[in-house]
């Protein structure tokens, strides 16, 4: 569904990204792990059309998505949530909602706020806040709403349970392969092996903008070596 | 004065707002979402009131008419400022603010002289407004029936806008993108489509602004920079970004103008400057603002600033002996215009140093030449003609002037600084133009010479080459000097005016009396080289020839300046003498923003870099 091509990518001068592939399979839910500052967010942000790709090739869907702009692949099907829980501060809840809806892309019905206040009941009764009034949960909570508004087929999930307490994890947790059942495919950044272990079948291991394991999570388990190394377990 | 007419007043005073409202909202809708401080908003208001002008003339008389009339500018003002926005702003969303000003103060040039050349240069007197010609008696005062419709129309666009923006699908994706653009770009939605679609609304309003002024005012070509001053007043004063801080703002400003006129006619713009430094020293984001919280894009790190390395001394030093030889070289009328690019050049060069070393982008820094050049004036007339005292005095006035306006302006920062530095230069200009009894007015102070052992060209002309090229010297040293390096680091740590501590704070004001000081020089000795003063030497478009100099040059150039000043006056010295030659000049600044963003002298440096010629940014 997704295939990352010998991506370089960064910041301006900064080669942040360096021969980087990577394949997610539909249905799938892969991880993408590595130290801070390893480059996981800066693959999330490439991908999704924030930072410009300077070589290599990204396709999606069969469709070569490189030189596209941000809004483009999102109409494609591609949902971001950022690591910093980028809720719009001055919108209500329902408000960030309506901003994330875009018309469904294939015969299943498409995400409506009623169902989403089902998936994350704490949002509910927050509806008509403002996104800074919200609580760190419940913003991670309304990103991930936000972004199925749109209605995606594939989902970047950029450390989702960066800062929160534990029970709000595991409800996270739950949700995603919630997620994952009803068929929708997840490219996740995590410094949790925990929590990838919990949700994840792939899991691609990075470390200074270049993949130095890929495996299934089985696999990756049974490589003490690469945990040591590269993700200091 | 009886209660009538002051309610009266009142009255008149809500229905100057509503048109001013009508332009301001615009303009906030317009920064909010693209963060571009749009001074081409000023033409669109002009536009607006010339369009509904001539339709209104060409149609028969009758009340649909004149309100289709009305109706039909605003909506293609809004088409006219698509247009702009696609074809230029676009491109520069992402360049420092600077640029982006520039470029829409090239609009603002291309516009005037597109509007003289579709309607002429005579100012037109609209007819009254058909069914609302008449007035009403209230307290036994009478008001215009079309006042009385403006103070409606007001809190009507008000409303539909309000509603615009906060219950529809369009107006929230706005209003989200106003807080966090790129976010609305990965959810799917095509933020150029929006940009443009608010820059139809902004465009429009400032259109029906002009339009509905068309019964009220004359139309000229000066419309566009007087409202927009007033405009960027209220703007400012309501919070940037803010629809109904502008309305409050403007209903403000509008009683404040309505009332100042009664008890001092001239002062009506300088009590709203205040008004405005006061509400920004209270309330640094305006009454109804918010904090900037997106980092500006922009702002490029830039290269280690470094002595010159023996090739560029050298090369300074043959510049140097380039400027000593011109006397011997040129003719009187090169060597006129020689004096007058050095003096530019300290200009240029005193803007430079507030903006390059301390961040500090001044859109008013034409304030200090005036001040230094007025001030000099004043004393040859009152105090026996001295050209040397007056040269001395008028370089002090300028610093207590900096000192008194860098006080507020130091504390803030990005657009609410340049909007502050902007208002001080309004003040000076308003006062030279208003006080004429000291300044003459308008028909600015004659016969300014210089001392006899100055008076030949070429003598004067080496006066200047001290006075302003050892400006330009000392204002290198201080660049290398601690006192720069600690204006650098406040300005490289992302300058926020929380975070700005006090020494910094005392740097900062030190550092905007410097480069007024320099400014004052400049102008005391332009005062001398012209042999007269007038008004226009504080006004906007003044600071903004500064701020183009800077641009030419290359910002991050300590060449900059001098390269700049001279292209700058000689093409301004070629293409004056051109029919259209705003359009010109605007035009070429546009291209040169779009184009080449790093200036003339950036431009050659990099050349420079690139074969070995030069390392990292060199003062050469
Ligand atoms: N906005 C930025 N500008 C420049 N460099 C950045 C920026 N954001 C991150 N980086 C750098 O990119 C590298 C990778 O960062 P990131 O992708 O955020 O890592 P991760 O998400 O794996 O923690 C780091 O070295 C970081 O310093
Ligand atoms: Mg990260």
């Amino acid at each position: 569904m997704l295939e990352l091509n010998s991506v370089n990518a960064g910041y301006g001068k900064a080669r942040i990204l360096n021969q980087l592939s990577l394949t997610v399979e539909r249905g799938k839910v892969v991880a993408l792990l590595g130290r801070n500052g390893a480059g996981k967010s800066t693959t999330m942000k490439t991908v999704i059309g924030l930072l410009p790709v300077t070589s290599g090739q990204v396709t999606f869907q069969g469709e070569d998505i490189t030189r596209y702009p941000c809004h483009r692949t999102a109409q494609l099907g591609m949902g971001y949530v950022p690591e910093d829980r980028r809720v719009f501060p001055d919108l209500t809840v329902d408000e960030n909602l309506e901003v994330g809806r875009q018309p469904p892309r294939d015969a299943r019905p498409p995400w409506t706020p009623a169902q989403l206040f089902e998936l994350f009941p704490n949002l509910l009764e927050r509806r008509h806040n403002q996104g800074k009034q919200l609580s760190g949960g419940e913003q991670q909570m309304l990103t991930i709403a936000r972004t199925l508004m749109g209605n995606p087929q594939l989902i970047l999930l950029d450390e989702p349970s960066e800062g929160l307490a534990p029970r709000i994890v595991e409800q996270m947790a739950d949700t995603i392969i919630k997620l994952k059942e009803s068929g929708m495919t997840i490219l996740l950044s995590e410094q949790n092996l925990h929590f990838a272990r919990l949700v994840a079948d792939q899991a691609y291991v990075i470390e200074k903008g270049s993949v130095r394991f890929s495996g299934s999570i089985t696999e990756l388990d049974s490589k003490p070596e690469v945990l040591a190394t590269y993700l200091a377990v | 004065m009886t209660a009538g007419f002051i309610f009266a007043q009142f009255l008149t005073g809500l229905s100057s707002a509503s048109s001013l409202f009508l332009v301001a909202s615009g303009l906030s809708l317009i920064f909010g979402v693209t963060r571009i401080v749009n001074f081409a908003h000023g033409s669109f208001y002009m536009l607006g009131a010339y369009l509904a002008y001539h339709l209104i003339e060409w149609l028969p008389t009758g009340i649909l008419p004149f309100w289709g009339s009305v109706i039909c500018a605003a909506l293609i003002v809004g088409v006219v400022g698509v247009i702009v926005e696609v074809v230029i702003l676009r491109r520069i969303y992402h360049a420092p603010e600077l640029f982006q000003l520039v470029a829409t103060f090239g609009i603002v040039l291309v516009m005037q002289d597109a509007i003289f050349a579709l309607f002429g240069g005579e100012d037109k007197f609209g007819s009254r407004a058909p069914g609302l010609n008449g007035v009403v008696r209230i307290f036994d005062e009478p008001i215009p029936q079309y006042d009385l419709a403006l103070i409606a129309l007001g809190p009507v666009v008000l409303i539909s806008v309000w509603l615009l923006l906060n219950k529809t699908r369009w107006g929230t994706l706005v209003r989200a993108a106003t807080q966090d653009r790129d976010m609305v770009a990965a959810l799917g939605v095509n933020q150029a489509w929006l940009f443009t679609s608010v820059f139809f609304l902004g465009s429009a309003l400032a259109g029906l602004g002009g339009a509905v002024q068309v019964p009220r005012e004359s139309i000229n070509l000066l419309m566009d920079l007087s409202i927009i001053a007033e405009a960027f007043v209220v703007v400012v004063i309501g919070g940037m970004g803010s629809i109904v801080g502008a309305f409050l703002a403007a209903v403000l400003i509008g009683e404040l103008n309505a009332f100042g006129i009664l008890i001092m006619p001239q002062i009506t713009i300088v009590l709203a400057f205040l008004v405005m430094a006061v509400v920004l020293i209270v309330r640094p984001w305006g009454l109804l603002g918010k904090p900037d919280a997106i980092q500006h894009a922009g702002d490029q790190i830039d290269m280690p600033l470094r002595e010159a390395s023996l090739p560029g001394k050298l090369v300074g030093l043959l510049v140097i002996a380039a400027l000593v030889a011109v006397p011997y070289v040129l003719d009187d009328f090169g060597i006129v215009l020689a004096t007058d690019i050095i003096i530019f050049a300290l200009f240029a060069a005193s803007l430079h140093f507030l903006m390059g070393n301390s961040g500090m982008v001044s859109f008013g820094h034409a304030a200090y030449f005036a001040l230094g050049a007025y001030a000099s004036a004043l004393v040859f007339r009152h105090l026996g003609g001295s050209m040397e005292l007056a040269l001395l005095i008028g370089p002090i006035a300028a610093v207590v002037g900096a000192l008194v306006f860098g006080w507020f302006c130091v504390r803030l920062s990005g657009v609410y600084l340049a909007m502050l530095t902007l208002a001080a230069a309004q003040i000076i200009w308003s006062i030279t133009y208003s006080w004429g009894d000291v300044t003459g007015g308008d028909d600015g102070m004659l016969g300014i010479w210089p001392s006899e052992w100055a008076r030949s060209k070429p003598v004067f002309y080496y006066l200047t080459l001290v006075l302003c090229g050892g400006g330009v010297l000392i204002l290198r040293k201080i660049t290398h000097a601690p006192f720069g390096y600690v204006l650098r680091g406040g300005r490289d740590s992302s300058v926020r005016t929380e975070s700005i501590g006090i020494h910094l704070l005392r740097h900062r004001h030190f550092g905007f009396a410097v480069a007024g000081l320099f400014a004052g020089i400049a102008g005391s000795i332009y005062v001398f080289s012209k042999g007269s003063i007038f008004p226009d030497e504080a006004a906007i478009p003044r600071s903004i020839d500064g701020l183009v100099m800077v641009l030419l040059g290359g910002v991050h150039t300590l060449a900059g300046p001098l390269v700049g000043a001279g292209v700058f006056r000689l093409l301004e010295d070629w293409i004056s003498r051109l029919d259209f030659w705003r359009a010109i000049l605007g035009t070429i600044i546009i291209v040169l923003v779009v184009v080449a963003p790093q200036g003339i002298a950036g431009f050659f440096h990099t050349l420079a870099i690139r074969f070995g010629l030069a390392k990292g940014r060199e003062s050469l």
